[in-house]
């Protein structure tokens, strides 16, 4: 690797090497060329060194294909990243760490992506990660994903793809919320409707546990029904709040509408629609008003972009949110 | 289960916003007046959609554009779409780029014409209608300066300058004032209509990521600080060179001059943001007031000190990039007698503890041989050496050097030893560049700028004493070029490094960097 770097930056000496950070991705051979492109996706937020190992059944043997890449504008600084593609079999996983320790770059935070789980690997990488990507909507049981996060939170800094998924909603009900007029509302909640794809009740129920953490709200088991629709009440201190989620029909993963009511006369709504959410505010008035928030769609490229992007920030509300997530669904 | 602790939404802060990226933007009128021009095609609503793409566009978020030329609506979203196609730094989403254009409006007049406000007060009323609330107002200036006042004028007159139950802010572009008297007089139009507060005076510098990273680095680290000093720092040196040269724009440039374009506002902010003392907290005030110390402890010199402080020329014929090009008087529009300098070169010294008897030595020019901007903060050479005459380059003093464009990032430059048997040093480079540290895509500066001003964060924008405090500075340089209307302009030739005249002010044994 480094002879490949020499040899790039003596033909053009403009090329020089990303150092960001070392992407490990552990993934089933067959789907190796899926999850390439999902890489592809996620923009310029990648590894500077991806190391991306392919576990193929039955193979007992290594072969590894190392390669540089580069942008080479004309008037600027042109960037090198490399790629490592590790094949490799179920056998070689539970001491994975002593075939990548010697390839990432050392003093660059290393990242570590695996999924379609192979535990023994994250178990053989965790002494060599500081950050572990996950994807709480990956598991069929919220329950189970955030069980998982908490297995390794004291490893390496986690960042949730689920949570990720709900930034966007995040954002936009407290923008909502931030004018004077309605900032006092959010003391009032009454109800809060989550729809969601199917399978991504952890995005949900991170939301919910957002607004429980952020709210002061005391998070209580909602009650599971067929269909993932979850519901039950917690308590805001003075007055229930009562929770209801459950599934909605729409192609991408994470969520597909919050509605948040208030005491006395206002519930806002947001739909996930063309170009942005679609905002809905009704007033006790019977006013109702209606407009587009504007936002191009992350897809899941993007969003797996943010997750590398978040290696280099810390966020502070994630663990109250999981916290309260938990007990939402009587972890 | 979890007790939480109750949140208190008695007061004004909102608990959603902690740990998010973005912070809430409220609702939003924005009206861009000189919506047809230049600035605005390539920049401001590049900049918008960008912002609309992201999501960091209000909740609710309208705009208005206000020209000379007579256009529908429909022709003013026509030329919106064009601009975002042709000048984004991303490709658009047709659907984002749909909802940002579809209900933007066009006014049309004279902005000296009642009317236009008229209609324009009309349509800001139809937005909060429809809104069911009062929106906030942006009224951003992309105008010639000499509308500055009377559009803030006029504002005033239709009663546009302040709004109940919203916040009303104006932004006005660069130049701000032609020199120290026309930017006071420029200041006490403005500010007799609008508050201080709500006033956003842009250099669009500023946004600029490496600007920003200049107190990062500063104030972020200790490695800088112990040595940020009269102690260990010889001499400053501030660069803005382009190999271009004024193109079509000598009608603005000949007006303005080498000095007002890029000394008086950029290059005297980058000093003033390497100068100043750590503000006690990062926000508009604190960094501002930590800025104007700086430049006021910039003595403005006399007349008679002029010509040993300061250097102007213009670019004469010459070659670039291995073509011929003309010298400034022989470009279209400037006339033959023409006394505009495209190169101005000063020496100045910021007088307080920290920084008596270090130069600060400023340089810009045009058709220059390359396109530069950085700073270099050059320090002292070591007491001692005792390993000189061994036949290498030898030890030189430290540069830090921060590159602004066009490769942004920052540099370091120490004394290594050469492989080999003998103690041989010579310089070479710890380097941190933006592409290779962060992979990402920074925004550009007017996306930051725009977006603060809709936020009410002034924190890069000029306050009216700042403004002043710079003008103070170059005004005596501009009045003794002015007074002097027969000792001839140096020329230098294109391509080249600038004129010899330049080499006399840095004074000392030290020489100007290669660009």
């Amino acid at each position: 690797m480094r002879d490949m770097l020499r040899a790039r930056h003596a033909a053009n000496e403009r090329l020089a090497p990303a150092r960001v950070l070392n992407l490990v991705v552990i993934v089933d051979r067959e789907w190796k060329g899926e999850i390439a492109n999902r890489l592809e996706r996620a923009g310029r937020y990648h590894g500077s060194r991806t190391i991306l190992c392919a576990v193929q059944e039955g193979r007992t043997t290594l072969d590894a294909i190392a390669t540089v890449s580069y942008d080479n504008p004309e008037d600027k600084l042109g960037v090198m990243w490399e790629k490592v593609e590790i094949d490799l079999g179920p056998e070689h996983l539970p001491a994975l760490q002593t075939i990548i320790d010697p390839i990432v770059v050392s003093g660059l935070p290393t990242v570590l992506w695996s999924p379609h789980r192979h535990d023994d690997a994250i178990r053989a990488l965790l002494p060599l990660i500081d950050v572990i990507l996950l994807d709480s909507d990956d598991l069929p049981s919220a329950a189970d994903a955030f069980e998982r996060v908490f297995s390794v939170r004291d490893h390496a800094y986690v960042i949730d793809l689920a949570w990720l998924r709900t930034t966007p909603w995040r954002e936009r009900l407290a923008a909502s919320f931030d004018l004077p007029s309605r900032l006092a509302a959010l003391g009032h909640v009454e109800e809060l409707d989550i729809r969601h794809r199917d399978g991504s009740s952890a995005s949900a129920l991170l939301l919910a546990g957002w607004l429980a953490s952020r709210l002061g709200w005391e998070a209580r088991p909602l009650e599971l029904h067929q269909g993932d629709r979850r519901e039950g009440n917690v308590s805001n201190g003075a007055d229930e709040v009562r929770i209801l989620m459950r599934e909605s029909h729409q192609e991408a993963p994470g969520l597909a509408g919050v509605m948040v009511s208030c005491r006395p006369e206002l519930s806002l709504s947001l739909e996930r629609g063309w170009g942005g959410l679609d905002a809905t505010e009704k007033l006790g008035d019977g006013t109702v008003s209606r407009w587009k928030i504007l936002g191009a769609s992350r897809g899941e490229g993007g969003i797996l972009g943010d997750g590398i992007r978040q290696a280099l920030l810390r966020e502070p509300t994630y663990w109250p949110a999981l916290n309260a997530a938990r007990e939402l669904c009587n972890v | 289960m979890t007790a939480i602790e109750p949140v208190d939404l008695t007061g004004l802060d909102n608990p959603l916003t902690v740990g998010l990226e973005r912070l809430p933007v409220h609702p939003t009128s924005l009206v861009i007046f000189g919506a047809t021009g230049d600035l605005a095609h390539r920049k401001l609503l590049p900049a918008l959609y960008n912002l609309a793409h992201e999501g960091q566009l209000p909740e609710r978020f309208e705009m208005i554009g206000v020209g000379r030329r007579d256009k529908e609506h429909s022709e003013f979203r026509d030329m919106l779409t064009d601009s975002v196609r042709r000048y984004s730094r991303r490709r658009p989403d047709e659907r984002v780029l749909g909802g940002l254009i579809d209900d933007t409006r066009y006014v049309q007049g004279s902005f000296d014409d009642d009317s236009v406000y008229e209609e324009l007060g009309r349509t800001l009323a139809e937005f909060d209608e429809r809104a069911g609330r009062t929106l906030n107002r942006v009224f951003y200036l992309s105008t010639a300066p000499d509308y500055f006042p009377l559009i803030s004028a006029k504002l005033g007159a239709a009663g546009l300058n302040e709004v109940d139950g919203a916040q009303t802010r104006i932004v006005i572009e660069k130049p701000f004032g032609y020199d120290l008297a026309s930017a006071r007089r420029l200041n006490a139009q403005v500010l007799e209509v609008f508050d201080e507060p709500q006033v956003y005076r842009i250099d669009h510098y500023l946004g600029k990521e490496t600007v920003q990273n200049l107190m990062a680095l500063r104030f972020a680290n200790a490695l800088f600080e112990p040595v940020w000093n009269r102690n260990y720092i010889d001499q400053v040196q501030i660069v803005a060179a382009e190999d271009i040269g004024i193109g079509s724009r000598a009608g603005y440039y000949d007006h303005a001059g080498a000095l007002r374009d890029l000394v008086q506002n950029h290059m005297l902010q980058l000093l003033a943001l390497l100068a100043m003392e750590p503000p006690t907290a990062f926000n508009a005030e604190k960094l501002r007031d930590e800025k104007l110390k700086v430049l006021e402890a910039i003595v403005p010199p006399s007349p008679d000190e002029v010509a040993q402080m300061a250097v102007r020329a213009q670019y004469g014929p010459g070659v670039v990039g291995g073509e011929r090009v003309c010298g400034y008087l022989e470009e279209d529009g400037v006339p033959s007698d023409s006394r505009t300098e495209t190169y101005a070169a000063l020496r100045l010294h910021v007088s307080n503890w920290r920084w008596a008897g270090v130069p600060f030595y400023l340089r810009t020019g045009k058709r220059l041989p390359r396109k530069l901007t950085e700073i270099a903060v050059i320090l002292k050479p070591v007491p001692h050496v005792a390993f000189q005459g061994h036949g290498s380059v030898g030890i030189q003093a430290n540069q830090l050097v921060f590159t602004l464009q066009p490769d942004e990032g920052v540099a370091v430059s120490i004394g290594a030893k050469l492989p080999g048997t003998r103690m041989q040093i010579r310089p070479v480079n710890l380097e941190f560049r933006y592409g290779t540290s962060f992979l990402s895509e920074s925004p550009e500066a007017y996306e930051r700028l725009i977006l603060d001003a809709m936020l009410g964060d002034a924190t890069l924008f000029t306050r009216n004493d700042e403004i002043e405090a710079l003008w103070g500075i170059v005004d005596p340089i501009l009045e003794a070029w002015d007074a002097d209307r027969s000792t001839p302009i140096p020329q230098y030739e294109s391509g080249g490094a600038g004129p010899a005249e330049s080499d006399a002010l840095v004074d000392g044994g030290r020489i100007w960097r290669r660009l």
